[in-house]
């Protein structure tokens, strides 16, 4: 909590205000406290008020309980990671409070239920404690029958009190979250909220006040990025889905079933992955593109498919929102490692197209992205997120929705003839023609997963399979010359360039930020088109002494991780080295500053 | 796109003659490569029924799609000449019920065999006749793996003694007739490539079926099991049984013990019942949703869905 001036003095009871930049805030309990709800309605306030906010939370992969995290922080000017530690913990139960003290800052404050914690003495010179009797004040609030319902809200009245938030806005939200529901939910969640807000906090006599955002006038919108990702989709044309439920995807699949029929679309709940990703290309190949999609494990299966659709030139949108692997491996936690199997699964030679989207608001338009790659170079398109983005919640600026909405429906006007695969159109942009379109020559295509002639007929000529692979390939080194080179974050040239993909874009740049704080020489870049690549790259590289990737996966068998592993293999550069970490959690910035000083500190090796 | 659907699809900017004057198109016109099928295959026989369907039926070159999935009768779509499909192996259901349902304007005809139908896609034939997916699918019979050379299937009789069950067969083959009542398939029938005119009957059934319609067509390998299907075949001295004309075909336990009697067994339709189609109720989504949003357009759509996002 960066505090920025302190306006008022404690006076005769009065409490002192300081007006602070930004805050972090953990709130700690189990799964079913709603702890969800109160980091929601907070990051959502933070979007109302033009605030940045950035959310991060864990939930156990159990069927139901377990301890449970949700960290928001909230910031006047731009909020690029959850933050490292927290200035304010929430604590529900005794293993909330002892199980996260760790994550909040020397001095910083923990509010505790006083009904279950009980604090340990060695602890109280270092931490400020609150205690409150959350559970018992929200049944004396709301009526003795409630047992545990409510005191999460009890809870956000006090962080409300203790942040001096907008009330008014805070209880619309409210509303807006409990007004479907019978008349008493909402009455008994007001009267939560009112009962904490009220609460006398004792001893703890400061309160803070966010400073004036410096976004004003424009307005945000607040998702995670699954929402992002699944609104980016419709948006981009899609109308027609496929997928099995697998967690971190899910809720993609359950937004595209909710929403696409009123766009005059479809999303199918298929018996199996690969059900899924063949009944999407069916779609697709019918006439637009269509989507699939899943996590580590599920995307493993539609591998196939996929290489047909790379085999068959049709367009597909392939989702992966990446969990700890291999195997079921780590379902509720973050891991960047299904890039090699996104980049190169599928036997055979395959080339396809991997887009990995940097935060929330970039989810939406690497979804419009990837569909029109899709269309355009008849391939299938992955897009690679993971499950940091897909629930963590950000606020950005509202797209233009009517500029970015698109129509993608087939043309079905007659050709005079039609070759799928023209050896003289290497670039695949030609235009697509779909079943129920006459040809007027007579000579109608198959689309197949047998090497084959121009008209999808099959042919294993030992020069056809040469013509045609480097045909699949070559549009997509036409489509790379069209990927403008990453923009660095910092100066372009200097000592340490850390290069990441996806969710680490911002924990990076705030890694860029505190160390050129503290004098050091230190950019970063965000490679989004991860296959292919961009161009531009090694003159980007050249400006560094060191190039470390840094991403969340094994470095390997050979020290380097995944994209690391692809850049060395494109540049050949000894000094591109690797940051790696597997433990399930997103980066933290002092993590990523100490070992990036570690790795440059010992010898590169060719 | 405000008003076109999925269930709705934007009508075609050529029209289509009416009926009357449009003559079905010739073999001449439909045949595309020429088959790759061993000579005596009962394949051929099925091709050249499908060409005589469509003729008869006059459907033009737009109007409908032919699937397969990987085997010897999955090479079927490169001799159609018209929009077809290779997918891959076991997977043609689900592909085509992508078509089917973002394409309601298609006919959509999938073609397999016994290994691609039963075995690899086994879940799929499950599941696309649980959901009714309107689409005709043709599975060509012959008990064996035939273009890896002999292998067993999952219709392969007892005993049947193959490259991978040199000491005979040892697995109870699947009866896909009783599979298919049992997963709720509309449309049940048998015939087999050696009587012509039920092919062609049983395959106009099946399109006017208004479902997921399923036709088991005996087809003899003449390679890797000759004289499979000879008791089923008058002319090889085997008997050709027709249902009884008083099999009530929307009985599902008769249309089940019918379909228990050992081969040669019965041909003809087991089993036919309406049921609305996955694509009826899809459409009837759409038509719901869409009704209460009136007619705006897709970024408004959007744009509400943002506003409660703020």
């Amino acid at each position: 909590m960066s505090a920025t001036t302190t306006t008022a003095s404690s006076q005769g009871g009065t409490p002192k205000v300081s007006k602070i930049s930004e805050a972090v805030i953990r709130i700690a309990g189990n799964s079913q406290d709603g702890i969800q709800a109160i980091g929601g309605f907070l990051a959502r306030l933070a979007g109302r008020s033009e605030q940045e906010v950035m959310t991060f939370m864990t939930i156990p992969a159990t069927i139901s309980g377990g301890p449970s995290i949700f960290q928001v922080r909230i910031g006047s000017g731009e909020v690029l990671s959850a933050g490292d530690e927290a200035d304010v913990l929430l604590a529900f139960y005794q293993h909330s409070y002892e199980g996260h003290l760790a994550s909040l800052r020397k001095g910083g404050i923990v509010l505790f239920d006083a009904d279950h914690v009980v604090p340990k003495p060695e602890w109280e010179k270092d931490y400020r404690h609150v205690p409150v009797k959350i559970s018992s004040l929200t049944i004396e609030a709301i009526g003795g029958t409630a047992k545990d319902k409510g005191k999460n809200i009890f809870a956000l009245g006090l962080i409300a009190r203790m942040f001096d938030l907008n009330t008014a806005k805070l209880e619309k939200l409210i509303g807006e979250r409990f007004g479907g529901k019978d008349e008493s939910v909402l009455k008994n969640a007001l009267a939560a909220f009112h009962a904490g807000y009220g609460y006398s906090m004792g001893n703890l006599t400061d309160l803070f006040q966010f400073s004036e955002a410096q976004q004003k006038g424009q307005p945000q919108v607040v998702m995670n990025g699954n929402e992002a990702l699944a609104f980016g989709l419709i948006a981009a044309g899609v109308r027609f889905g496929a997928g099995y439920p697998i967690t971190p995807w899910s809720d993609i699949m359950e937004i595209l079933r909710r929403e696409l029929p009123k766009y005059g679309g479809m999303f199918i709940q298929c018996e199996d992955e690969i059900a899924s990703a063949a009944m999407a290309l069916g779609a697709s190949y019918a006439g637009r593109v269509a989507v699939t999609g899943s996590s580590g494990p599920g995307i493993a299966l539609k591998m196939e498919c996929i290489g047909w659709g790379i085999m068959s030139e049709t367009p597909l949108v392939v989702v992966d929102i990446q969990r700890g692997g291999p195997s079921t491996g780590m379902p509720t936690n973050v891991e960047q490692s299904d890039l090699n199997i996104a980049t190169y699964g599928s036997h055979g030679d395959a080339p396809r197209v991997v887009l990995a989207p940097a935060n929330v608001e970039d989810c939406f338009y690497t979804a419009i992205e990837a569909v029109n790659i899709a269309n355009k170079y008849h391939v299938p398109v992955f897009i690679l997120s993971d499950q940091a983005i897909a629930t963590r919640i950000e606020a950005f600026p509202e797209p233009d929705l009517k500029k970015v909405c698109q129509d993608i429906a087939p043309d079905l006007s007659p050709v005079p003839d039609y070759k799928p695969y023209d050896l003289t159109a290497v670039d695949g942009t030609s235009r697509r023609v779909v079943p129920g379109t006459r040809i007027l020559s007579g000579k109608y295509p198959v689309a197949t997963g047998l090497e084959h002639d121009e008209y999808g007929h099959p042919s294993g000529s030992p020069k056809m399979h040469l013509q045609m692979t480097a045909r699949r390939r070559k549009k997509l080194q036409s489509l790379a010359s069209t990927f403008a080179a990453p923009k660095v974050y910092g100066p372009p040239e200097g000592n340490v360039l850390l290069v990441g993909w996806g969710s680490t874009q911002g924990p990076l740049r705030e890694a860029v930020d505190r160390s050129r704080a503290a004098g050091d020489s230190v950019s970063s870049l965000n490679i989004r088109h991860i296959s292919p690549l961009p161009n531009g790259l090694e003159d980007i590289f050249s400006g560094f002494n060191h190039v470390i990737v840094v991403e969340m996966n094994d470095e390997g068998l050979y020290g380097y991780g995944q994209l690391a592993a692809i850049l060395r293999a494109r540049f050949c550069d000894p000094k591109i080295r690797a940051v790696n970490k597997t433990d399930g959690l997103t980066y933290k910035v002092k993590e990523i500053i100490e070992r990036v000083k570690t790795v440059i500190a010992a010898p590169a090796k060719a | 796109m405000s008003t076109q659907t999925l269930a709705n699809p934007a009508p075609q900017t050529v029209a289509t003659p009416p009926s009357a004057e449009r003559k079905g198109l010739t073999k001449k016109e439909l045949a595309a490569d020429h088959p790759t099928w061993c000579p005596g295959c009962g394949d051929f026989s099925v091709l050249a029924l499908y060409f005589k369907l469509l003729e008869k039926r006059k459907l033009q070159q737009d109007e409908f799609v032919s699937i397969s999935g990987i085997g010897c009768s999955s090479r079927f779509p490169y001799f159609v000449q018209s929009h077809g499909v290779h997918f891959i192996h076991g997977r043609a259901l689900p592909f085509a019920t992508g078509i089917s349902l973002s394409r309601p304007d298609l006919h959509v005809f999938a073609f397999s065999g016994d290994g691609d139908a039963f075995s690899i896609g086994g879940n799929h034939f499950t599941h696309t006749a649980r959901k009714n997916v309107k689409m005709s699918l043709v599975v060509m019979d012959n008990q064996v793996y035939g273009l890896t050379k002999k292998q067993t299937s999952p219709t392969s009789p007892l005993g049947f003694k193959s490259k991978t069950d040199g000491w005979g067969a040892i697995d109870h083959p699947i009866n896909p007739l009783k599979q298919a009542i049992a997963m709720g398939a509309t449309f049940v029938a048998r015939t087999t490539s050696t009587n012509p005119n039920h092919v062609l009957a049983m395959m106009e059934a099946a399109m006017d079926h208004d479902g997921f319609s399923f036709i088991q067509c005996l087809s003899e390998c003449v390679e890797f099991y000759e004289g499979a299907f000879d008791a089923a075949n008058p002319r090889k001295g085997g008997v050709f049984n027709e249902i009884p004309k008083n099999h009530d075909v929307t009985d599902e336990i008769a249309a089940y013990k019918l379909a228990s009697t050992p081969f040669p067994g019965y041909f003809g339709v087991f089993y036919k019942v309406n049921r609305p189609t996955k694509n009826a109720k899809e459409s009837e989504i759409i038509t719901n949703a869409r009704a209460k949003i009136q007619g705006q357009a897709d970024w408004q759509l959007l744009q509400k869905s943002f506003e409660r996002m703020k």
